[in-house]
């Protein structure tokens, strides 16, 4: 009898090449696939021209322009846009010189590249993902083991297929119950990291369990795994099970029935033992999740809509509460103050933690008849382009310009700020995006996370509000 | 890349005392727009160094005068979190920052570390408020990595580190060539893989 494993454990075994240094856990691991984006690679390959040095499996890799290109049409479609810009044309050299695979500006496929990889069917249940990007974690949805890595991982596993990887601790979280009715998977996530705190996961995996997890969607899932790395973890997983299946089925890169068939009994063994003890172990009860916000510059740092601005002098450690006061001090709030008194000036709905086409319905059910109050600044990034064509095929495009929201081509554009949507100092947004670190959005400028749901009801009312104070005829 | 080989380093510590600073703080997008590693030293904790006008902040530790040439920041828990971005690693390094003593760090930040020669310690809290003390006073201190030691003016502290990076920080290793020495058993292991696994084929 082997002794019994937790999912983690599975996916880490099934990629050991070799194990490196016992005591500290460090092996070399086998990793199937990666997606490299223009800003964090470019100095990876510089790095294998130097070393005059081959990509091992150049079909293991795609290429996603998605981090720095505008998003304002027709700004996205000019190819000299592409060409003037250092890092887009020297990603699309890299991938040409290569032989990777490149969605560039002009392909249709093009978008962010953690919204892009699921649904192109990239994302299968087993793989290890590494990738250029912290929220890789988003993968652990499909029972696929995803982490971010640095430019030097990143030129590490081109050239090596593998990485030199430090096995983590496991931790489990389990969510038990139901939903509340307008409370989604970013409110569970947000709950999470406010209950473990930024680096609550840190040095673990975690695996999300429970009923409320099993009944999420995978794109609800996704938003989880996704955000997870905001509590420190360095891969986030659920376990595979019939939704993964049918979401993979038919999607244009994923296996063709006939592998299917031969994948499922392996991938049916992929979840934790029964009786596997975790490192650690969470729980919370779904019936207790409301709707939440961070009023701080760190993920953790969030709240019950209903709530109030807590007070600094109220941390356990001093050294905590000079982080809140700091925190207090760049968003310009006062403690005790209400937070659905806070107005904004700015909305934003995108970025891979909720751009998909749920996130969008659940945006125009709130926006449906309604207006933007006056002077918010509200714009919609689709996440991929595929998802902005279901989207308006389904004519949620609509709803959003009679809102008065801007209706964008796909990119990471307000999350990081690293294109032309910047929110000016002293700005304040209510955003579906990941961070609300110090200058995150802009220098200066207030970032207040929730669900995109809530960013609707945001900017409807001018300032941040509860969503379940708006009907909506959700279909039932 | 190889980094330069870390043994023994003397410098002056500095405090950064909040838990959570994150690369977005320690290397803010405006920096990330190129494809080399050069030119980052501006960058590092930009908004915190320099004000709207560019000119240098009185009241950051590292504007300071006995701060000014640190070579070893002590600071909070999950030190580097948020984007993986490389590049405040390059920054810190090239703004003369040889190793960071915190009781945690993000981890990709950690790692990234480790590939690039900048020594991250993870030390116990009692280790962390000390080197705080010593900070505040400007201490010249000594980390000795053979040793793994950090010795202060009236103490020395011991930390740990797994073989693998104390030999990688020793040596300035260049990781891709080490594994590429087994390339041999990366393919079998590949191939093998492959085959148990028809449908990734």
């Amino acid at each position: 009898m082997t002794a019994p494993r937790t999912l983690y454990d599975k996916l880490v075994d099934s990629h050991t090449v070799r194990t490196i240094d016992e005591a500290s856990g460090e092996v070399l691991l086998y990793v199937d696939r990666t997606v490299l984006n223009e800003y964090t690679s470019p100095q990876a390959f510089t790095a294998l021209r130097e070393a005059d040095r081959k990509v091992f499996r150049p079909g293991s890799a795609l290429g996603v322009i998605d981090h720095v290109n505008s998003t304002q049409p027709p700004d996205m479609t000019s190819p000299e846009d592409q060409s003037d810009d250092i890092q887009m044309s020297y990603f699309v050299r890299n991938c040409r010189d290569f032989g990777i695979e490149l969605f560039d500006l002009f392909h249709t496929q093009q978008g962010i590249e953690h919204v892009v990889m699921p649904e192109l069917g990239l994302v299968l249940p087993g793989l290890v993902i590494a990738a250029g990007d912290s929220h890789t974690t988003t993968y652990g949805a499909f029972g696929a083991l995803g982490f971010g890595i640095g430019t030097s991982d990143i030129e590490h596993f081109l050239a090596t297929q593998t990485l030199l990887y430090r096995r983590l601790k496991t931790m489990e979280v389990a969510i038990s119950g139901t939903l509340p009715i307008g409370v989604t998977a970013k409110d569970i996530v947000m709950a999470v990291i406010r209950e473990i705190g930024a680096d609550g996961a840190q040095g673990h995996a975690v695996e999300f369990t429970g009923t409320a997890i099993e009944h999420l969607s995978i794109e609800g899932r996704m938003t989880i795994c996704n955000m997870a790395v905001e509590g420190g973890a360095r891969g986030a997983l659920v376990a595979p099970d019939q939704r993964v299946f049918d979401y993979i089925a038919g999607r244009p890169r994923a296996p063709k029935a006939d592998d299917l068939a031969l994948a499922y009994p392996y991938w049916k063994t992929l979840k934790s033992d029964p009786d596997v003890q975790f490192d650690r172990r969470i729980e919370l009860d779904a019936q207790t999740i409301q709707p939440m916000v961070s009023w701080g510059t760190s993920p953790d740092q969030a709240l019950p809509i209903d709530g109030t601005i807590p007070d600094p002098a109220l941390e356990p450690t001093p050294s905590r509460r000079r982080d809140a006061e700091r925190a207090l001090e760049y968003m310009g709030l006062t403690p005790g103050s209400r937070m659905t008194d806070i107005a904004i000036d700015h909305a934003f709905i995108g970025s891979c933690t909720n751009a998909r086409i749920e996130d969008l319905r659940a945006a125009a059910a709130i926006l449906d008849g309604r207006k933007v109050a006056a002077g918010v600044k509200a714009i919609i990034v689709p996440g991929s382009r595929e998802v902005k064509r279901q989207a308006e095929a389904e004519g949620l495009d609509q709803v959003f310009l009679s809102a008065g929201f801007e209706w964008r081509q796909s990119g990471c554009s307000m999350c990081l700020a690293m294109n032309d949507d910047v929110i000016p100092a002293g700005g304040r947004c209510a955003s579906s995006t990941n961070r609300n670190f110090e200058g995150r959005q802009g220098a200066g400028a207030r970032t207040h996370l929730m669900s995109p749901a809530m960013v609707a009801a945001a900017a409807v009312a001018g300032h941040l509000c509860d969503v379940r104070d708006f009907e909506v005829s959700y279909a039932s | 890349m190889r980094p330069d080989p870390f043994d023994h380093v003397s410098g002056t510590i500095a405090a950064l005392p909040a838990a959570n600073i994150d690369t977005d703080v320690i290397m803010p997008k405006t920096f990330l727009k190129g494809i080399d590693r050069s030119g980052l030293e501006r960058g590092v904790f930009h908004d915190l160094r320099f004000d709207e006008r560019g000119e240098p902040r009185p009241d950051f530790v590292l504007n300071q005068p006995p701060w000014r040439n640190a070579r070893f920041l002590v600071t909070g828990a999950n030190f580097g979190c948020g984007s993986s971005r490389e590049h405040a690693v390059w920054g810190l390094l090239q703004l003369g920052i040889r190793a960071i003593i915190a009781p945690s760090f993000a981890g990709i930040f950690f790692d990234n570390c480790a590939r690039n020669g900048l020594l991250a310690i993870e030390a116990a809290e009692t280790d962390v408020g000390h080197l705080t003390g010593c900070a505040q006073e400007a201490q010249t201190v000594t980390i000795n990595l053979p040793g793994q030691a950090i010795e202060t003016q009236d103490r020395t502290l011991t930390f740990d580190i797994s073989e693998q990076r104390k030999t990688m920080l020793l040596q300035g290793l260049d990781a891709v060539g080490m594994t590429l020495q087994r390339r041999k058993d990366i393919e079998a292991f590949q191939d093998q893989y492959l085959a148990d696994r028809p449908w990734l084929a």
